[in-house]
């Protein structure tokens, strides 16, 4: 076995004593069932709880001394997160987009397969997102701190989750070269360095900015982010309310003008770019040497920065928040040509200079570092550690196997990541009440052994309702599942019989095409016949069609039944021809052989013939077959009831055969 | 299809009503409730389209619904109807039937009258005796309810006991429920046969049974045709959707494969529209779950 990456954290279970220190638990499939197992004294006793009159305290049945035992069995679940209301939205919208992604696989190829690919990207973004503002109002508006709190970590690893996305996105998926790359990590930094808005908001709205004591600050933010444009404007408003630092605002608006930036199209070669660049670069290094901005400290500040000195950057420290900050700003005034593969060299001094040795390194800034190095399984381990849930794993894996980056890198229990991450994620989507129905498409979409799982799981399903059960019918029928089908049946089956509900449980035992259950019931409808005398739910038994055949009592049921309605239709011939078949073709078990017999006395006692001579001699042989197997013992044990019955019938059998034979040998009309 | 509006609500909705408009309104409903299922926390909701002020050129409603009020319910939520303009009767997987009351002054839910248990297994009492309650129906006080016990139950509104029960009414799961006339009522089971019930009279049997030759597939749901009383459709498991017609013979008038679904979870039900303007034609409408 591994050894674990991290120690495992220790969590108390609410309610347990741990003092007692024995428990005992066993794994479910997302969770434990814990229950504790020291009972007191001799098949455990409880104290008494002490009265108010001194007294020695009472014990109750048993010996020994004991202490309360819990009778509670615990269920541990580690997954909160499936249960959080908000993002059941990013559950399920999730799930349509990665439906969506394996259906349309196949099609594309070449860019517009890349370009879908980052199209998909951005969609799982934007579901993050939204979430993310989901929660963020319900974080504002929840008056509980607790749920306020829960909330507000919640909207952190939602932002955290769509930084790190975001980044896997450019680096992996749409896979930028040098050049675009840079443009993908500016926009990057800023959509997710968002501590800076509202000092930047304050400012801007502001009646007169450049007064404003936060105003350097803002322009510095704006180049650190490569915001030229806004930068220009801010120094425009500079210049008009300050008319002696003019000529300076102009030169730096200037340099500010002329940067070279990467472009997105192939408009330019990067040799073109590095020449441009390294003109602008002496450009702006004369002016600061000549003291054009000697006079203002923060013109000065922002030209070092321009011509990317790493200490003047680093001073803007509160500007800039993060490593990665600082790392895309340095990138941008330093290599703006950079290529992927340059990336962990920079970043790993970025993150050792900005940090200092001052704090460690969090879970984000190893997955990040893990992303810039191209370390791809780093990054889905890191990101597992981290997180408390597989969603994020399982689709980013999901997106990149599509990206074909993942080696098929075969785990030892056979399946590869990308499998393994979806099958936990769908696991876990089970043992949830509701999002089950989720789970069902991302096992179809696992090759190896998402059958196997599906299988296994969702015969587990809790069945309240029948439209529930018929739902996972559904889902089982049409995956060809028939085992499944058979074994979901059999339990509603069981669950009609239990509650006295024949009618159902036969019409479930004929679904499943259960003949064994379908006898069962049809020999408790045949005992409840004996013993009341008349047919329960015949609605049902009247109607059974095809489904007769399933099995000889079910299908003896029925046609006992039609023998009641025929005799009861006066149509006495046919109702006898049945009732000689159902024995003599052996559908009839032999226990109830008496009965049909019984039955049939009736018919032998009409005034017209009923039976003919042939018929009678079939009967007689019944009856002789029937008490012939009876054995002597048997024979003494009868009562009365029943020798008189076999009398009974001996005589009404040798009337009938007597005037059948007078009648058959007659002549007609003579 | 344009101008589809969708909201995601967190919850499996397995019902939706529009609040009946008042009588001599002209304007479309503005209001509908719906019902959740398979929730740990199931949820009856009252929901209003838009302000009457948004409403586009042709009657569209336009902008996202919004959540007026809700209320815990217990169980799954298998049917609903409309009593009245203020109350909606609700049937629950637990065989509870219960009234709930919207209070439009200050938009709240409350409940206002509850059978427990209407339907039940074998043992009422049992912690776990009831039996899920699947058709609902009501024509004002009158509310007839069908469960999984193949229970036909009758109650009045604001009467504490039922009125009249028909034990025993049916072997198998009866599934929906609905008028024909006010003194008879059609029931779908789910072996596939449609019987229907005299009320006036007091013996506890169908007056008429009609089913399906061939397999006995599971009808779902119900409804009669809006003019003509003997027209009668149902929709069965297997996505057919039948039209009976009560007058002539046991069998149905036509067969529709209303099915090309493409998701793989849905069942159709399938739900005739009340439709005002269009008497002569009625327009099958499928509600997915």
């Amino acid at each position: 076995m591994e050894e674990p990456d991290a120690e495992p954290p220790l969590m108390v279970v609410p309610g347990v004593d741990s003092a007692a220190r024995q428990l005992c638990f066993e794994w479910g499939p997302a969770e434990m069932l814990v229950c504790e197992t020291l009972f007191g004294g001799r098949g455990g006793c409880r104290r008494a709880p002490p009265r108010a009159s001194p007294g020695k305290p009472r014990f109750l049945a048993g010996a020994g001394e004991g202490r309360p035992s819990s009778s509670s069995v615990f269920v541990v679940r580690k997954d909160q997160d499936v249960y959080v209301q908000t993002l059941r939205k990013l559950f399920n919208e999730s799930h349509g987009i990665f439906v969506g992604l394996q259906r349309s696989e196949e099609e594309l190829a070449g860019k517009s397969r890349k370009a879908h690919l980052v199209q998909v990207s951005k969609n799982y973004r934007s579901v993050i997102r939204a979430c993310m503002e989901d929660m963020h109002q319900a974080a504002v508006s929840a008056r509980d701190p607790a749920l306020h709190s829960q909330y507000s970590t919640q909207v952190s690893i939602l932002s955290a989750m769509e930084l790190i996305w975001n980044l896997c996105e450019i680096l992996f998926v749409e896979a930028a070269v040098a050049g675009p790359l840079l443009i993908r990590l500016l926009d990057w930094v800023r959509l997710h360095v968002c501590d800076v808005n509202n000092m930047v908001r304050e400012v801007l709205s502001s009646e007169n900015p450049s007064k404003h004591e936060l105003f350097w600050n803002v322009v510095d933010v704006f180049v650190l982010q490569g915001r030229m444009d806004e930068a220009r404007h801010l120094l425009s408003k500079e210049a008009s309310a300050n008319p002696a630092s003019l000529t300076m605002c102009r030169v730096l608006d200037d340099l500010m003008k002329k940067m070279p930036v990467p472009s997105l199209g192939n408009m330019q070669t990067l040799t073109e770019l590095e020449l441009k660049w390294q003109h602008w670069h002496e450009e702006c290094q004369r002016y600061l040497q000549d003291g054009t901005f000697a006079s203002n400290s923060h013109m000065e500040s922002i030209c070092k920065v321009l011509l990317g000195d790493e200490n003047a950057i680093l001073e803007k420290k509160e500007l800039l928040t993060t490593w990665y900050h600082f790392l895309v700003t340095r990138l941008l005034y330093c290599h703006p040509t950079v290529k992927p593969m340059e990336l962990r060299f920079y970043a790993q001094s970025s993150m050792d200079l900005f940090l200092g040795g001052e704090s460690s390194a969090e879970p984000l800034d190893i997955i990040l570092m893990a992303a810039f190095e191209f370390e791809i399984h780093q990054v889905i381990k890191e990101c597992s550690i981290a997180l408390s849930n597989w969603w994020f794993v399982a689709h980013l894996t999901d997106l990149l196997d599509h990206c074909k980056l993942l080696q098929s890198h075969n785990l030892y229990f056979g399946s590869n990541m990308r499998e393994f991450l979806l099958l936990e994620y769908a696991s876990g989507l089970f043992s949830h009440h509701s999002l089950w129905q989720l789970g069902v498409d991302y096992f179809d979409h696992c090759p190896e052994y998402g059958r196997v799982y599906l299988e296994l799981h969702i015969e587990r399903i809790p069945l309240n309702t029948e439209q529930k059960a018929l739902k996972v019918l559904r889902i089982c029928e049409q995956r060809q599942m028939h085992e499944q089908v058979r074994s979901i049946c059999k339990i509603m089956a069981m669950k009609a019989l239990r509650n006295n509900r024949l009618g159902s449980a036969l019409s479930w035992s004929i679904r499943a095409k259960d003949a064994a259950f379908a006898t069962l019931i049809s020999d408790r409808f045949l005992k409840d016949y004996c013993e009341k005398g008349c047919f329960s739910d015949l609605d049902l038994i009247d109607n059974l069609g095809p489904s007769m055949l399933l099995s000889d009592r079910l299908t003896f049921l029925g046609k006992y039944r039609e023998f009641h309605r025929l005799y009861g239709e006066k149509r006495f011939s046919e109702a006898a021809k049945l009732l000689l078949m159902l024995m003599t073709a052996h559908i009839a078990p032999c226990s109830f052989w008496m009965t049909l017999l019984t039955d049939a006395l009736p018919l032998l006692e009409q005034k017209e013939i009923i039976f003919s001579a042939e018929q009678t001699y079939e009967l007689m042989r019944c009856l002789e077959d029937l008490t012939a197997g009876k054995s002597d013992k048997q024979k003494l044990q009868d009562d009365d009831v029943e020798t008189m019955k076999v009398e009974m019938l001996r005589l009404a059998l040798a009337r009938n055969l007597a005037r059948v034979i007078v009648k058959e040998g007659t002549l007609e009309g003579s | 299809m344009e101008d589809v509006c969708a909201k995601f609500v967190s919850q499996k909705v397995s019902k939706a009503r529009w609040r009946p408009p008042p009588a001599a309104a002209l304007r479309p409903p503005d209001c509908f409730a719906t019902g959740s299922w398979d929730n740990e926390d199931n949820r009856i909701s009252i929901w209003s389209v838009g302000d009457l002020g948004s409403v586009g050129l042709n009657g569209e409603y336009q902008g996202e619904p919004q959540l007026l009020c809700d209320i815990r319910h217990n169980g799954d939520v298998m049917d609903m109807q409309f009593l009245d303009q203020e109350r909606i009767v609700v049937a629950s997987s637990t065989g509870d039937v219960t009234i709930f009351r919207h209070h439009q002054n200050n938009q709240t839910l409350s409940a206002n009258q509850r059978w427990e248990k209407a339907h039940y297994h074998v043992d009422r009492g049992a912690a776990c005796g009831g039996a899920a309650c699947t058709g609902v129906i009501c024509n004002n006080p009158e509310i007839v309810t069908v469960g999984e016990d193949g229970r036909i139950n009758f109650f009045r509104a604001d009467q504490k006991d039922a009125v009249r029960t028909i034990d025993n009414a049916d072997s198998s799961t009866l599934h929906a429920v609905t008028f024909l006339r006010t003194t008879e009522i059609l029931t779908v089971n789910s072996i596939g046969q449609l019987k229907i019930w005299d009320l006036r009279q007091q013996r506890n049997e169908p007056s008429q049974i009609f089913s399906l030759t061939g397999d006995r597939v599971p009808l779902h749901c119900v409804d009669r045709h809006p003019n003509q009383q003997h027209i009668v459709a149902t929709g069965g498991q297997d996505g057919v959707l039948s039209i009976w017609d009560i007058r002539q013979g046991t069998m149905p008038v036509s067969l529709l494969n209303a099915h090309e679904a493409e998701s793989k979870y849905l069942d159709l039900k399938i739900k005739m529209l009340l439709s005002l303007w269009s008497c002569s034609v009625f327009l099958p409408s499928l509600f997915l779950v």
